[in-house]
């Protein structure tokens, strides 16, 4: 068994609005192993960004607080240590690669500046060294013409060129753990290949960890070791992609039904599975599982019982009252 | 079945550029160039193609919200480029749109029977309570509920919100509904709702759609035939199963096999380099060519055209 890098116990982060408590992340678990890529995946407001978020010291005060949990880095746990060794930690052990390339670079500086600024931040380089730093990266990332490139502002790049360059700043201070929120959800398919294909050369060069959050199973199939299924701030389900994918006796009702919505490419049927009704409400949550309300195989219990984990096989586990 | 409802002959939209002292014309985006498809009664056309080829664009100018630059749209039997405005509020009975984002499509001071309403007006329902009765009627179809018809846009989820996108087109009964990205920016979990929904409406009224998507998977689902753009032009035309299962383009293999999928099989993948060149400023000869796997001298020069190779199956290459 492989050692953990990042361990998260028992996260609950809320956002105080005026209407209401929103239980955003719920108490969730789950450990990145050393070199592997742990998928975190679920539908938009399940409470994957805000988890990263959290980990990295990024949520919104005071709207948004922390409430109860830890994260160990290694052994530090990054919500008590001082800011400035948080400071030290962010950016350059811990790295993050945001959804939307178009606004997480900065438009009035070059992506060149902008490496150059983390990397100087992080290491004792000059400004010619750390120059050429940024250079290398880019072109580890595959952008054409490096020495060109690096002097560009980001509106003169394409939105993959973007994310490329995204990901080479996150790269800049070699990081133990890379954090990519969604990285190939606003490009294009084709685009999407090549980004996937960048991402499987780290993992082998680099031996990184890789928390890669997403929504599509398409892509966790491609690239992920373990996953992580989140519904409405909470855990699911937590098993190998191998397992999770190829043995559906032991799935979770969500990760079921969510595998046979997916439009199949390799054959056609007449209609789609489909689940019933929406994701509900953050603030006002059904009492129990919070799924049961969706759930097609729901019991009494489920109305009543917060369901807690069951380890079903060796590393697999899953949140429903069906296996305990 | 094989009526043919819509035709499209060689349409082109160029948005002139200009630019300079005197705003000299510098060139077009040729954003649709040369696009010829025809769509039966019933019948769903898949449009796939990546962002910024052209196929919203398309979309648009069939309905006269763009006018072409070029060409002829032939609507049962009448050319409806050059319709005035009357011969255009009719045929908008005709043919609706649905679009991608059901939050900025909706107007949020309207509330739910007014932004269903508004078409029955304008085409004549003038009477206040039959109208309430077929805004309900329609809510009810689309999956909704009476109650709803007095909320406004932002009290709903967007998979809701794209419910009351399709209801709107539904209101006028039209024969022809084009659908931009219906189901782009919703979950997994939401999509499958909104596509059997067009599904079951498709069965129910005997609509025919022109779906127009990035997503070849949802592509697959609903669709009769599947046409392919890149840069403004159609590069591949065939049945459903003609393009998945032996699609002939290169650009169209490339597609294919660039989808993380669970189910299949891991394969090669053809990694395209590069992305998508500037509609201003197009490759010479094939559009494709610099980033084609399978290129050939002649690909630099000339520009294929858009060949029968046997059965229906339309492809424009130098291949075959």
């Amino acid at each position: 068994m492989k050692e953990a890098i990042l361990r998260v116990k028992k996260l609950k982060t809320y956002f105080f609005t005026r209407r209401g408590i929103v239980k955003a992340v719920d108490g969730v678990d789950f450990e990145l192993l050393k070199s592997e890529c742990l998928c975190l995946v679920g539908e938009s407001g399940c409470g994957k960004t805000v988890t990263a978020l959290s980990i990295l010291g990024l949520i919104d005060k005071p709207l948004g607080r922390v409430v109860d949990g830890e994260i160990y880095y290694n052994n530090v746990n990054l919500l008590t240590c001082p800011r400035d060794q948080l400071g030290h930690i962010r950016g350059k052990e811990i790295a993050m690669v945001f959804q939307d390339a178009q606004s997480a670079l900065n438009p009035v500086f070059t992506i060149g500046d902008q490496i150059v600024e983390q990397v100087k931040l992080h290491l004792e380089l000059n400004d010619r060294e750390a120059k050429e730093r940024a250079i290398s990266l880019l072109e580890e990332v595959g952008i054409p013409s490096p020495e060109k490139s690096v002097n560009y502002y980001p509106h003169q790049l394409s939105g993959g060129m973007k994310q490329r360059a995204m990901i080479a700043m996150s790269l800049s201070c070699d990081p133990q753990v890379l954090i990519a929120d969604e990285p190939t959800t606003a490009v294009d398919v084709t685009i999407k290949a090549q980004i996937l294909d960048i991402f499987h050369r780290l993992k082998n060069t680099r031996q990184m960890s890789l928390l890669f959050i997403t929504h599509e199973l398409g892509v966790v199939s491609e690239i992920g070791d373990r996953i992580v299924v989140m519904y409405a701030g909470r855990l699911v389900e937590t098993a190998t992609v191998s397992e999770l994918l190829t043995n559906p006796i032991f799935q979770h009702p969500y990760t079921a039904s969510l595998i046979k919505c997916l439009p199949d490419i390799t054959q056609e049927r007449d209609r789609l599975e489909s689940i019933p009704g929406t994701v509900p409400s953050l603030i006002e949550p059904p009492t129990g599982c919070l799924f049961h309300p969706r759930c097609a195989k729901a019991m009494a219990i489920c109305r009543k019982e917060k369901p807690s984990s069951v380890t079903v096989t060796k590393g697999h586990t899953v949140f429903c009252h069906l296996y305990s | 079945m094989n009526h043919k409802l819509l035709e499209v002959k060689d349409l082109k939209k160029y948005y002139p550029v200009t630019g300079g002292l005197l705003s000299r014309h510098l060139g077009d985006v040729k954003a649709v160039d040369g696009v010829s498809f025809y769509i039966n009664e019933g019948e769903t056309l898949g449009l796939v193609g990546e962002s910024g080829c052209g196929k919203s664009t398309l979309g648009r100018t069939i309905l006269r919200l763009e006018e072409p630059t070029e060409g002829k749209i032939i609507y049962s039997g009448t050319d409806i480029t050059k319709l005035g405005k009357k011969g255009l509020r009719e045929l908008r009975k005709e043919i609706q749109i649905i679009f991608q984002d059901p939050q900025s499509s909706l107007d949020p001071r309207m509330t739910v029977d007014q932004s269903l309403g508004e078409p029955l007006l304008i085409h004549g329902m003038k009477d206040d309570r039959k109208r309430a009765k077929r805004v309900v009627e329609i809510l009810e179809r689309v999956g909704l509920e009476a109650q709803h018809a007095l909320r406004y846009p932002h009290e709903f989820s967007s998979g809701q919100r794209q419910r009351i996108g399709i209801g709107r087109a539904l209101t006028v009964n039209p024969k022809l509904i084009i659908a931009d990205e219906p189901v782009s920016a919703l979950d997994v979990s939401i999509q499958a709702q909104i596509l059997n929904l067009m599904l079951d409406l498709r069965e129910e009224f005997g609509l025919a759609y022109l779906f127009i998507a990035h997503d070849l998977s949802v592509i697959r689902q609903v669709s009769h035939r599947v046409a392919v753009m890149y840069l403004g032009k159609v590069v591949e035309l065939a049945e459903r199963n003609e393009i998945f299962e032996n699609g002939l383009h290169p650009y169209t293999e490339a597609l294919l096999s660039a989808i993380p999928g669970i189910r299949q099989k891991k394969k090669t993948r053809i990694l395209l380099p590069g992305s998508v060149p500037s509609p201003l400023n197009p490759p010479s000869g094939c559009h494709f060519h610099p980033r084609c796997h399978r290129v050939l001298p002649v690909c630099y020069e000339e520009e294929p055209s858009l060949k029968d190779v046997g059965g229906g199956h339309l492809v424009a290459c130098h291949l075959y």
